[in-house]
């Protein structure tokens, strides 16, 4: 795919972040430049290679499943922007 | 003055009680008065609660408290806005966290503690840790204490840049793809990056959670190695915390490196590079012979992939781990018609330019369509990368190249070229990829103005007491490390 067709209204709306039209031209030119770069990954022959998802090779870290101390209710919302008896507070999401 | 000593030398004064915790840590908040006007390395500081840290910390040696218990009784230790420290402020220089207090400790906070430092400070840096230069904070650029008209580095400028002007005796950064070692270069303090895995990262705002990693600036390499021992171990509270045994490092610095085997990568010395940097490189490669160090050539052919690499892997990490910052459970929010307008809204103009641009390229390379051919090509890519560095440390035990391509540069020189700046990172980014461990320490200074350099240190996995080795005996052959910038008032 050419790198500069990415369509930055559309994957900021995925992103759920807001973008100015002025942001959205911007940024669309500096993403199809970094990505015109990375384009060069596609010199290398990775077809028997296999990815790596980090660098330490530990698996399945395993704990008791018992209850611990944790945050209390008063703690958790102490830097909530809206909150009300105990609990966030959201914009109305059903009518 | 006390704010100018290194760990050793102020512990050794505090258990003589030739000075006290009070006084050490006065002696930084007045040196924070008297130059971060000038330098602002710190976003906030809480002098009271300083200065009570400090009191226990006196009461305790009065009672006999013993630095075989306590390596940090009574170190002033300045802390990256990225770590939570509780009851304080917590932005990661960013406007969308708004008036968040951390309600705990991460576990590198309570290890510092227990050892008997005095915890202070938010220091500046890139905003969320994305950038190279500090220029993307929120709140204003840190300045190089060598020179203010120059970049600090990044993304942990305030750390590097508050050692280097005596405003704490040590710090603690994190490191992506350079973000400690790169600052500490420019800044000219010593700044390590553990292996993947070898400190807990339980209360560190992630980033890019298969490469960030904690670590310490420092004035010289063996308050490195005391700070890597108090940091370092498994902690069931994060899960890539590796159960590896923490080594006495700092008993370990014997200083004879003959025989010991260092590999010049043929890869990293070539274009691009400032030749005083080249030049000083050369130099601290003969010196390291002198010590008896053997030095073979070695190759990494995947060293050009790696920056592609990285801004795949980083900025995929990045858009899955910033997705909390969603305006709903803590910081600041920006209403809208409904949830979805909301988050919108509060992330449209809570994150700075640099992070909507990283998120939005990590959307972009995880999307339907795009995830093979970008995100599993990189990862596969990082295999290839990986290899390059176990193939070659089957033939050497540390590996050595520049830290940076060129010394500090100007503020806003290179504030609108995002891909310019992601190059300039070029030699450190590896090493994350590769989750080895990787050290920069003063190596030289160019001419006019004067700037230092830096030279990188790269290690096996858990290689971290021969890396120490290698850098302290350097650094004990040479002059660098003594030498202070002038700060003007």
């Amino acid at each position: 795919m050419a790198a500069t067709d990415i369509d930055v209204k559309y994957v900021a709306h995925l992103a759920r972040i807001t973008l100015s039209p002025a942001e959205e031209q911007k940024i669309g030119a500096q993403l199809g430049n970094i990505l015109g770069y990375i384009e060069k990954l596609r010199e290398l022959d990775v077809s028997q290679v296999e990815p790596t998802a980090h660098a330490v090779p530990l698996i399945n870290v395993m704990r008791p499943d018992e209850v611990r101390p944790s945050l209390s209710n008063e703690e958790a919302l102490r830097n909530a922007p809206a909150k009300a008896n105990g609990l966030f507070l959201v914009p109305k999401i059903v009518e | 003055m006390l704010n100018q000593l290194t760990i050793s030398e102020l512990t050794a004064k505090l258990v003589k009680r030739e000075a006290s915790a009070r006084e050490a840590t006065q002696a930084c908040l007045d040196q924070i008065q008297r130059v971060d006007g000038q330098i602002h390395a710190f976003l906030s500081h809480d002098a009271a609660d300083a200065l009570a840290q400090a009191d226990a910390i006196d009461k305790a040696i009065a009672g006999g408290a013993s630095l075989t218990e306590h390596p940090l009784l009574g170190v002033p230790i300045g802390i990256k806005d990225v770590l939570a420290v509780k009851g304080q402020p917590l932005n990661c220089a960013s406007k969308i966290l708004g008036k968040f207090i951390s309600p705990y400790d991460a576990t590198v906070i309570q290890k510092l503690r227990a050892a008997g430092a005095v915890v202070f400070g938010r220091l500046n840096m890139d905003e969320f840790a994305m950038g190279s230069s500090t220029e993307n904070s929120a709140f204003g650029v840190t300045r190089n204490p060598w020179d203010t008209a120059r970049i600090p580095g990044g993304s942990s400028g305030g750390s590097a840049a508050a050692v280097a002007a005596d405003e704490c005796i040590a710090t603690l950064g994190t490191d992506t793809g350079g973000s400690i070692r790169q600052p500490a270069a420019l800044c000219g303090c010593v700044g390590l990056k553990p292996t993947y895995g070898r400190v807990s990262r339980y209360g560190l705002v992630a980033f890019a959670s298969s490469l960030d990693q904690i670590g310490p600036f420092t004035k010289d390499v063996r308050d490195t190695a005391t700070l890597l021992e108090v940091m370092s171990g498994v902690d069931h509270r994060d899960s890539t915390s590796v159960p590896q045994p923490v080594p006495h490092y700092a008993a370990g610095l014997t200083g004879g490196i003959k025989g010991l085997k260092i590999g010049l990568p043929k890869e990293y010395m070539v274009g691009g590079l400032a030749p005083e940097v080249n030049q000083a490189v050369q130099e601290a490669v003969k010196q390291l012979q002198k010590l008896g160090a053997e030095v073979v050539e070695i190759s990494l052919p995947h060293t050009d992939y790696a920056v592609a690499t990285y801004y795949i892997i980083a900025t995929a990490e990045a858009s899955a781990n910033l997705a909390r910052f969603d305006g709903i459970r803590y910081g600041a929010r920006v209403d809208g018609d409904d949830p979805i307008s909301l988050y919108g809204n509060t992330r449209g103009a809570g994150f700075g330019p640099e992070v909507k641009r990283r998120i939005i390229l990590g959307t972009y390379v995880l999307s339907s369509g795009y995830y093979d051919a970008y995100y599993l090509r990189a990862q596969k890519v990082r295999t290839l990368i990986r290899q390059d560095f176990l193939k070659a440390f089957e033939k050497v035990d540390v590996i050595v190249t520049p830290t940076t391509p060129t010394p500090a540069f100007k503020i806003g020189e290179k504030s609108d070229d995002p891909l310019q700046m992601y190059l300039s990172d070029i030699f450190t980014i590896s090493c994350n990829l590769a989750g080895i461990c990787g050290l920069s320490l003063p190596c030289g200074f160019t001419a006019d103005p004067k700037l230092p350099i830096g030279l990188q240190l790269l290690g096996k996995p858990f290689g971290e007491e021969t890396l120490l080795k290698v850098a302290h005996a350097y650094e004990q052959s040479t002059p660098w490390h003594q030498e202070k910038p002038a700060i003007k008032t």
